[in-house]
């Protein structure tokens, strides 16, 4: 020991009662901790056992993407089927996932490597640090070997007859709104969206994240996509470069749930969000507490 | 502290971190060419380049853009001379000329993702860019005029 010691005081315990009591989580434990090693699924490739291992060992991708019980376990019978952390929404990993396009596995690895999968959107909320923070110090092989658990997990291989359709479609969409408008929702979105987010095609272009692909409108609920037209996408979360300025300020609770509204009725299939200006209301809250 | 590359140099901003970046670039840096319209990122005077990706300045947070190449009409060409600057002179495209480098630089931006732009794309980019002089027509041919000479590499 070269350094003389220091006196120093340990943190005090932050968190609230009855959670700050030790011994209880020793009743959760015995409850829901299961000490164990990964066991290799014999049928699957190395590359595939390797992403499970990352997935369910270190990486921890289940603490987020898999719904808890009321103790706060989780739900290992519903493993990533979605789940709200902070609240945002982290999307189902299965094939429950309802964006147009799967996850496949080069969508995957270009997510997990550069935040930006092309036919899905960038990374955003507590999943930004993840990619630009954790990934960042993994190897290709790693990522990949994660791409490749999670394709295989929401059999993405088995669906990718539809992609081209569903891209073409998506491209269609692209153009509403650059033609006359008498909709004052469509003209709300060209003038604040669409200079950024249009894509003449072939196909959509990273750095224009296509609206009618994007993970968060096809969510049942628009809570991601509120925070991201709440807060913008800073330099250090999305896709490198890639910026998106916060409407906080811009726009009132009735102009961007009337976007919502618009994106969600003319680029996607699903059925309309409700109470979006409420849940807008109470999005501004979390910011200002935060 | 946030540092920033504006126009090719290395930058401190003393500004706090929410200040809206036309502000830090104007008012702290002195560069004047960027406007400041509606301060609600739906007219497109204020638009800059974000690591070479057209942004609403207005809007943009400095903090939010820490580190970043910030690109302004002043640094588009070192010499003025950007093919579409001298395709908006040929051309006379401004009347008052409040919202041109805004839209001289969201038209930049249109011509890096696509170099032949069809009508329908430049309408759909350049939809932002509002122009009080209704200059429209001309902006739209002087993109054209601009993409046609950059196509065929020269910088006339």
């Amino acid at each position: 020991m070269t350094q003389p010691p220091v006196r120093a005081v340990a943190p005090a315990n932050t968190i609230p009662f009855p959670l700050n009591i030790r011994f209880l989580q020793e009743g959760w434990k015995i409850l829901f901790f299961r000490s164990g090693r990964y066991q290799p699924n014999a049928s699957k490739s190395a590359e595939w056992n390797r992403g499970a291992y990352l997935a369910e060992g270190p990486s921890l991708c289940g603490g987020c993407h898999t719904p808890r019980n009321l103790l706060g376990a989780e739900k290992k019978s519903d493993a990533y089927a979605g789940a709200t952390v902070d609240n945002w929404i982290a999307p189902a990993l299965t094939d429950a996932n309802p964006s147009p396009v799967p996850w496949t596995e080069s969508e995957l690895f270009s997510y997990l490597r550069d935040g930006v999968a092309p036919l899905h959107g960038v990374t955003a909320g507590s999943m930004s640090p993840v990619v630009h923070a954790g990934l960042s110090a993994v190897p290709d092989s790693d990522i990949r070997a994660l791409a490749v658990y999670f394709a295989d997990l929401d059999h993405a291989a088995s669906r990718t007859g539809a992609i081209d359709a569903a891209v073409n479609t998506a491209l269609a969409k692209s153009r509403l709104g650059s033609t006359q408008e008498y909709d004052p929702d469509a003209k709300l979105y060209a003038g604040a969206c669409m200079g950024c987010h249009y894509n003449a095609g072939p196909t959509p272009l990273a750095a224009r994240p296509e609206l009618a692909l994007n993970s968060a409108l096809t969510l049942p609920e628009p809570t991601n996509f509120i925070h991201v037209v709440l807060n913008g996408i800073g330099i250090a979360e999305g896709g490198a470069g890639l910026v998106m300025p916060s409407y906080a300020a811009a726009l009132s609770d009735a102009d961007i749930a009337r976007l919502a509204a618009y994106l969600r009725r003319t680029r996607t299939d699903k059925p309309p969000w409700t109470d979006i200006e409420k849940k807008i209301a109470a999005a501004r809250m979390q910011r200002t507490s935060n | 502290m946030t540092t920033l590359d504006l126009n090719g140099r290395a930058l401190s901003v003393q500004s706090p971190d929410d200040t809206p970046l036309l502000w830090v670039i104007r008012d702290e840096f002195g560069l004047t060419g960027s406007k400041f319209g509606c301060g609600i990122g739906m007219c497109g005077a204020c638009t800059v380049h974000v690591d070479d990706r057209p942004t609403r300045s207005c809007i943009t947070a400095v903090g939010a853009v820490a580190g970043a190449k910030i690109t302004t009409i002043e640094g588009l060409d070192p010499n003025g001379r950007h093919p579409l600057q001298t395709a908006w002179i040929e051309l006379q495209v401004p009347q008052c000329g409040y919202c041109q480098s805004g839209q001289i630089m969201q038209a930049a931006a249109l011509l890096k993702d696509y170099p032949d732009p069809t009508d329908e794309d430049i309408n759909a980019v350049m939809a932002g860019n509002l122009c009080r002089c209704m200059t429209y027509v001309r902006i739209r041919s002087a993109i054209k005029l601009a993409a046609s000479r950059m196509r065929g590499g020269s910088h006339a």
